[in-house]
């Protein structure tokens, strides 16, 4: 793998929103490039735009100016504005998700949840990957219990295994320890690195727990909307303390 | 794999109830529908075999209320008018008749029937162009008379079972006081036959002094013959009227008309309510999973994936009520034939809903339509949710 290959790149991304008669702008002119095999958290306090700006990354909204690429390839950018439609198709090609609120299917059992993605698109070369990844994320002896049998914490493990079923370049992970205690949530940032180290998979991490993002190889900050990364003496001061996970 | 009928299999078992309660509404309409297209089908069979198992297509009559007549013959009645038998012969010249035969029709009180009493009635035939006729009436027991001036009696097979008679046996016929002995019990034939008793045209003549008279003339025809040039003919005897078996089918046929209305109107609303129930159950479940649908789009689902999901849940929730309402339908056929039999002015006899394959699959094909113009607003509604206004909103909608 190339370290340096370019897995997103975006310049000038901005999105506002119109409430009324004000504008906001929740992200304004970000630029930055992010390499394949990379993991990076974003973190700021709420409202700052860090979801919008993952949004936006992710596929899952236009922006209203600016240009993203994926590799070499344009997504948005010059006034370029893509259908639900297209932004499913790249979404599902390129992006896996996971959310604060795991959002499985309650009846569903574990293993078809993980199953879920491959109902609607499979990528050649995923026929055994669920197993796999239920025995990477140490949840086959779970398989077949439903999401109400299992723990936050495995229901987490679960949605990686999920947004990972089509083997993804970049998985995105919005808030992924909101709803876990401090235990858990080491345990699924150790999960994000070793997935990232292991299959070179390209990790963008939205937290607000510091301790967490410290994992990451980079750490940007977002506020108001601008973004900047920390490094150096910065990202010191930010995460004071060593994790445990 | 999960297939997409698992996965919309699954969303119906999470709100047991409410599933199963649009089931049972899908049900009962398919239900009213397959027994009233059986009942269409049914009626019309049997009426058909009650009038081929006459043995014959044109009747000729005594003046009177056509109605009368048709239900006289159909039916037995009572306050007959006579006709000379000398009619037959003019009657058998006519190159479209095949053949003829003459029946006296006589009732008597019999105090013995049922409470209080009630209607005998006797058909006086004449042995040789009867049977000729009635060549599908078989004998359980014995044969047909043995002259045409015996004191015997042939009985319909609910006549002899009635009555607990068997060949020997010795019936008296009630005011009269005369007896005749019981020499042949016919096999059902599902038709008012089974509840009648035949004796020998001549000798219920003499018994009610109308020696040469007649009420009915019946008439064979020849195949292919004109029946409406005869019709045109014999419209012109004396004193006579000519019913076509034809006609009186279309008579009951249009009586009934009116009740296949009520029926066709009741299957309609229940139809109508089932899809708004559909609808609901539907809507509500898009609403409910408003998340869980962006979150589906997100893991790679097209617009035409969750409407296929939607649409396939629509479809499960139709076919099991189809299913269902049909087998309902094919157990209590019975009851339902008590029922309509109940509420219909004239009904033949023998199953009034005739429900078989052909109908059984329109029903389903028909509730199977319905089920997918109903998933239609709730499919498209859910295909064009936004992943993004769904994580967004835990509340959404």
């Amino acid at each position: 793998m190339n370290a340096n290959a370019v897995s997103l790149e975006a310049i000038s991304l901005t999105k506002v929103y119109v409430r009324g008669s004000e504008e906001i702008k929740a992200v304004n002119d970000v630029s930055l490039r992010i390499n394949k095999g990379d993991f990076i958290s974003i973190i700021g306090p709420s409202g700052s735009g860090k979801t919008t700006l993952v949004n936006l990354l992710g596929c899952l909204e236009n922006p209203t100016a600016g240009e993203l690429s994926l590799g070499s390839k344009s997504i948005f950018g010059r006034a370029k504005y893509l259908s639900e439609r297209d932004l499913t198709k790249i979404r599902r090609e390129t992006f896996g998700y996971i959310f604060q609120n795991f959002y499985l299917i309650p009846t569903l059992t574990v293993m078809e949840n993980v199953m879920l993605p491959l109902t609607f698109y499979r990528k050649p070369g995923t026929e055994n990957e669920t197993l796999r990844l239920l025995q990477l994320l140490g949840m086959d002896h779970r398989k077949d219990h439903l999401p109400a049998q299992i723990s936050g914490g495995e229901m987490q493990r679960v949605a990686i295994a999920r947004a990972m079923v089509n083997m993804p370049e970049i998985l995105l992970a919005d808030e992924p320890t909101g709803n876990l205690d401090t235990k858990r949530s080491a345990e699924i940032v150790h999960v994000l690195r070793e997935l990232n180290r292991d299959v070179h998979l390209t990790v963008i991490m939205v937290t607000h727990n510091q301790e967490l993002a410290r994992q990451a190889d980079r750490l940007f900050e977002m506020r108001d909307g601008l973004i900047s990364e920390l490094k150096g003496q910065d990202r010191s001061d930010r995460c004071l303390q060593p994790l445990s996970p | 794999m999960i297939t997409n009928f698992q996965v919309a299999y699954k969303n119906l078992l999470r709100k047991k109830v409410r599933s199963l309660l649009t089931i049972i509404g899908i049900a009962l309409s398919a239900w009213v529908l397959v027994s009233l297209l059986g009942f269409n089908h049914g009626y019309e069979t049997a009426l058909n075999r009650d009038i081929d198992n006459m043995g014959f297509q044109l009747m000729i009559m005594a003046k009177g209320c056509p109605y009368e007549a048709a239900t006289m013959m159909l039916k037995g009645g009572t306050g007959f008018r006579y006709m000379k038998g000398s009619v037959m012969e003019d009657i058998a010249k006519e190159p479209e008749v095949e053949k003829v035969t003459p029946i006296l029709m006589q009732a008597v009180f019999d105090p013995n029937k049922g409470e209080s009493g009630g209607i005998a009635g006797y058909f006086g035939v004449d042995p040789k162009s009867f049977v000729e006729m009635k060549t599908f009436l078989k004998f359980r027991q014995g044969h047909w008379f043995a002259d045409e001036n015996a004191y015997e009696a042939v009985m319909g097979y609910e006549a002899a079972e009635l009555e607990q008679r068997e060949v020997g046996d010795i019936i008296l016929m009630p005011e009269k006081n005369i007896q005749f002995k019981v020499v042949g019990i016919l096999n059902r034939t599902g038709t008012q036959d089974d509840g009648t008793i035949f004796v020998p045209l001549k000798t219920i003549q003499k018994i009610f002094k109308k020696e040469g008279e007649i009420t009915t003339v019946g008439i064979k025809l020849r195949k292919d013959a004109n029946s409406a040039r005869l019709e045109a003919k014999l419209y012109n005897l004396p004193n006579v009227q000519v019913v076509s078996l034809a006609q009186v089918k279309e008579t009951i046929m249009k009586l009934i008309s009116t009740a296949k209305v009520m029926v066709l109107s009741i299957a309609i609303i229940a139809i109508l309510i089932a899809m708004v129930g559909v609808i609901n159950t539907i809507l509500m479940s898009v609403h409910e999973r408003f998340q869980e649908i962006g979150i589906l789009k997100t893991i790679g689902a097209m617009p035409w994936d969750i409407f296929k999901l939607i649409w396939t849940e629509t479809l499960i929730l139709c076919s099991s009520g189809g299913i269902l309402g049909i087998v309902l339908a094919l157990i209590l056929s019975r009851i339902s034939d008590v029922v309509i039999r109940s509420i219909l002015p004239y009904a033949p006899s023998g199953g009034l809903v005739l429900i078989d394959i052909k109908l059984a699959l329109i029903t389903f094909i028909a509730i199977l339509c319905i089920g997918l113009l109903s998933g239609l607003y709730p499919a498209w509604k859910a295909g064009r949710i936004r992943p993004l206004e769904a994580i967004r909103n835990e509340t959404g909608r």
